[in-house]
């Protein structure tokens, strides 16, 4: 161990809990964001809050750079790590430390995966609301910093909204201990403020988490278009009807094709989009509701409107949006995932301009998103052995976002800034609002050692190399959302 | 109170910010005590309007220095409503001031807070820069999210000039039941299986008068009748008349069952701690306390300024926090942990101390 840095870091953890082989560091070099690699100095592997604490700690009197990870699912390269730094893993931090039913929440440590906060409150009949595509391996750490979201942001919120207290060790080495058990606060809204930070004020060590009474009856629809307009006509339709779906997801005929091939969904013929919208509450308000909501499907002209007629069939509704962006992989050897936001009555547009730049680029487009709530997920694909085509693909990619902002929307809806889209962040935000989070940041991080390179345009990035798919991602366990 | 400075537009705030060394924003003075500091004072309230309201959207920008009650009337025509429920509409509360007072009424049961609907904030800061937050979009991750933060943040960190936020469709009807409860462990018992119900209750509330539980269903009416049938098979009560319940949630929103001219808190609760917080209370002669969201929320009126410190010890003991909105009492009461990072925050966003600190 011949780095200073390193014979430090041996101080604070046993040998097995700090990986320095070349051949170990290896499956951290990367997040689900592919296209960049980076090898970082050691992974920490702390078992206890204290022990992240000391590292933290550690980090700043070094001055030495240092990226959280949970499961590394981020699909903006948040977790990438920096060179001669050192990736902090959370994934052993994974106990739910209170589960109050009576209150409706939980305290749980950053590495516990998402759906372990639902599974553990389901006897209680309650459940975590926020529900990213990649919930069955993603951590509530991660989402935290990410403030991830999900298909139902738009009824629930994202994982900011569930957000209740907060315990965290900032990049100064500062503990700082944030609301509770109550919904509601008094004094400014730290934890408002952190969720969302991208790993770049510190690391959350106890999160407080609301739970919600599950949902006692759904109604599932999925309806088949002849277009694209058509079917976002019809999520038009339902908002303006006052009904407030849990989830309204639209798939075009790219992604359905994907879905068919991976796990052999069935969906209406010759439809150019799927359109699914699902109510939930109690039997009484789920059955006035659903009269209202069948009626404004039958009159969307829909090649076929199929109500789910049991658990069964409304799962494998969602079984087949779920699987979506895995099984792009199934039509391409690569793709990227974006992740903007427009302003909903501008989806039709921003639709037909996506194929148009899709067919100028040469480059397959397919979009599945959160039509409730305006968020696009281009998959753009492409093939990274042919030379050029990553770049192109990331060109294609870039003037997305660049359309999103333009049309009053966002950079992103759920993913994050990044490594990904830092260089698009003046398109959204003027240098003196970026000097004033930049303020913010070193104001949690005077030093720069949290994350450093991500949600800023810099210097610090490494070069765009192309790796192709996540090797979990290719196996279907994580998936693009 | 009047206001020294009077902006009319975005522009003169930005330049009564800049050439004014210390100050604070001041909407209609509906919660004076955030904001009785000795500076000058700011008013919004020329800063008025809806900026942008697109009811496909589900959002709406609004100048700060907006009437509630506009903007309530306005949503109301398109068949849209603020879900956080806001309070102190008839009082002519802003909807700056409501933010930074992160102020939400009973309705926050259902969906949350303020909190939880705002979505981007155009502020001016302690160097009189104009800057935007987050995005006019229900959806966004892009960027630091300081629009929560100015929730809560009594107007410390910089002045508010736009705030963009999500509504929801108003739900067809509502129906509010009462159930009254003998003891306060009963009226506990009832909060917790009440909001772990399957009825999704839009309001769960203890009214001030400490025995009675008020529950309001929203919906459409044809299931809301069966829902109440169930509830009131598992406590006994009544369904109000929608003129008696429209009575009843305006005097909780305008804050009519409280002592005139003495201190009113808000304390932020968690549902275990009902019973010990409304024993306290009980313990403090004349105060009273509206227990709201599920007892995730407590509006306290004292009957005597003197009691504060009665209740400010009661509160550190049982680890809750306090802030008082009107009245002549400390700002703030119970826990409250100091931290470094409080004031690198604060100078982050106003360097030259423009606006009082949270300890003034």
């Amino acid at each position: 161990m011949a780095h200073p840095a390193l014979q430090r870091l041996a101080e604070l953890l046993p040998p097995e809990r700090l990986l320095v082989q070349p051949q170990q560091l290896a499956a951290y070099e990367s997040d689900g964001l592919t296209a960049f690699r980076q090898r970082p100095l050691a992974v920490a592997i702390p078992e206890t809050s204290d022990e992240v604490i000391a590292l933290v700690r550690l980090c700043h009197e070094l001055e030495l750079p240092f990226v959280a990870r949970g499961s590394g699912t981020s699909l903006s390269g948040g977790s990438l790590p920096v060179a001669g730094g050192v990736v902090i893993t959370l994934n052993r931090l994974n106990h739910i430390l209170k589960l109050d039913p009576a209150q409706r929440i939980a305290v749980v440590e950053p590495g516990v995966i998402n759906t372990q906060v639902t599974l553990s409150a389901a006897p209680h009949g309650l459940h975590y609301a926020p529900d990213p595509s990649s919930q069955s391996i993603c951590t509530i750490g991660g989402n935290v910093a990410f403030n991830s979201g999900g298909a139902h942001c738009l009824k629930y919120g994202m994982t900011s909204n569930h957000v209740l207290g907060l315990k965290a060790v900032l990049a100064t080495g500062e503990v700082v201990d944030w609301g509770g058990a109550s919904r509601e606060n008094v004094g400014p809204d730290w934890c408002g403020l952190f969720t969302g930070n991208e790993g770049l004020f510190g690391i959350a060590l106890e999160i407080t988490l609301q739970l919600l009474p599950r949902a006692e009856c759904f109604h599932t629809v999925l309806a088949g278009y002849r277009t694209l307009e058509q079917a976002g006509d019809a999520v038009a339709a339902v908002i303006a009807s006052g009904l407030l779906p849990g989830a309204m997801e639209i798939m075009d005929a790219l992604a359905l094709e994907a879905a068919v091939a991976a796990v052999h969904a069935e969906y209406p013929p010759d439809c150019e989009a799927v359109l699914i919208v699902e109510l939930e509450g109690p039997r009484e308000v789920v059955s006035a509701d659903r009269v209202r909501l069948d009626e404004i499907i039958a009159a969307s002209s829909p090649v076929e409107a199929r109500p789910a007629r049991d658990a069964e069939e409304r799962l494998a509704i969602w079984k087949g949006r779920r699987s979506a962006f895995s099984a792009v992989g199934r039509l391409s050897p690569d793709f990227i995932v974006q992740d903007g936001v427009v302003p909903r009555r501008r989806l039709g547009e921003a639709l037909r301009r996506i194929g148009e730049m899709s067919r100028e680029s040469g480059l397959r487009c397919a979009n599945v998103f959160h039509a409730g709530d305006g968020n696009l997920h281009p998959l753009i694909l492409f093939d990274g052995r042919q030379p050029g085509a990553l770049e192109r693909a990331e060109a294609l990619a870039g003037k997305i976002l660049k359309m999103c902002v333009a049309m009053g929307g966002s950079l992103t809806g759920e993913h994050g800034i990044g490594m990904e889209k830092r260089d698009y962040l003046p398109d959204m935000f003027s240098a003196e609002e970026i000097d004033c989070m930049k303020r913010l940041r070193a104001a949690f991080d005077p030093l720069g050692i949290a994350n450093p390179g991500k949600m800023f345009p810099g210097p610090e990035a490494p070069a765009l190399t192309h790796h192709g798919l996540h090797p979990l991602e290719k196996a279907g366990v994580i998936f693009r959302e | 109170m009047s206001a020294a400075l009077t902006p009319a537009s975005i522009a003169e705030l930005v330049e009564a910010v800049r050439s004014t060394p210390q100050l604070i924003a001041v909407g209609a003075g509906t919660k004076p005590r955030l904001s009785a500091v000795n500076v000058t004072k700011l008013s919004t309230t020329a800063l008025r309007g809806l900026v942008e309201y697109e009811p496909s959207e589900f959002t709406f920008t609004a100048l700060t220095g907006t009437p509630l009650r506009e903007i309530i009337a306005a949503l109301a025509e398109r068949g849209q409503y603020l879900p956080f429920d806001p309070m102190l509409v008839d009082a002519g509360a802003t909807l700056g001031g409501t933010v930074v007072a992160g102020l939400s009424g009973p309705g926050r049961f259902r969906f949350g807070g303020v909190r939880d609907f705002i979505l981007a904030v155009q502020f001016v800061d302690g160097a009189g820069r104009l800057l935007r937050m987050g995005g006019k979009v229900v959806k966004n991750a892009a960027g630091f999210d300081l629009p929560k933060f100015f929730v809560g943040s009594l107007g410390r960190f910089g002045v508010l000039t736009e705030i963009t936020f999500k509504v929801f469709p108003r739900p067809a009807s509502r129906l509010t039941l009462k159930v009254e409860a003998n003891t306060i462990e009963a009226t506990a018992r009832i909060l917790t299986e009440a909001a772990n119900s399957r009825w999704e209750l839009d309001a769960l509330d203890l009214l001030p008068d400490g025995s009675s539980i008020c529950l309001r269903l929203a919906g459409p009416s044809a299931a809301l009748e069966s829902l109440a049938d169930e509830i009131l098979a598992r406590w006994p009560g009544r369904k109000l008349t929608e003129a008696e319940a429209d009575v009843l949630w305006a005097e909780l929103r305008e804050f009519q069952w409280a002592h005139t001219g003495l201190p009113l808190l808000k304390v932020a609760l968690a549902p275990g701690d009902v019973v010990a917080f409304h024993q306290t209370i009980a313990a403090l002669d004349g105060a009273r306390a509206h227990i709201s969201a599920g007892g995730n929320v407590a509006f306290v009126s004292l009957a005597a300024a003197d009691q504060f410190a009665a209740l400010d010890e009661k509160l550190r003991a049982l680890q809750l926090s306090g802030v008082t909105l009107r009245g002549d009492a400390p700002l703030w009461s119970g826990t409250r942990t100091a931290s470094k990072i409080s004031h690198a925050v604060k100078a982050a966003l106003d360097s030259e101390n423009r606006f009082p600190s949270l300890d003034d």
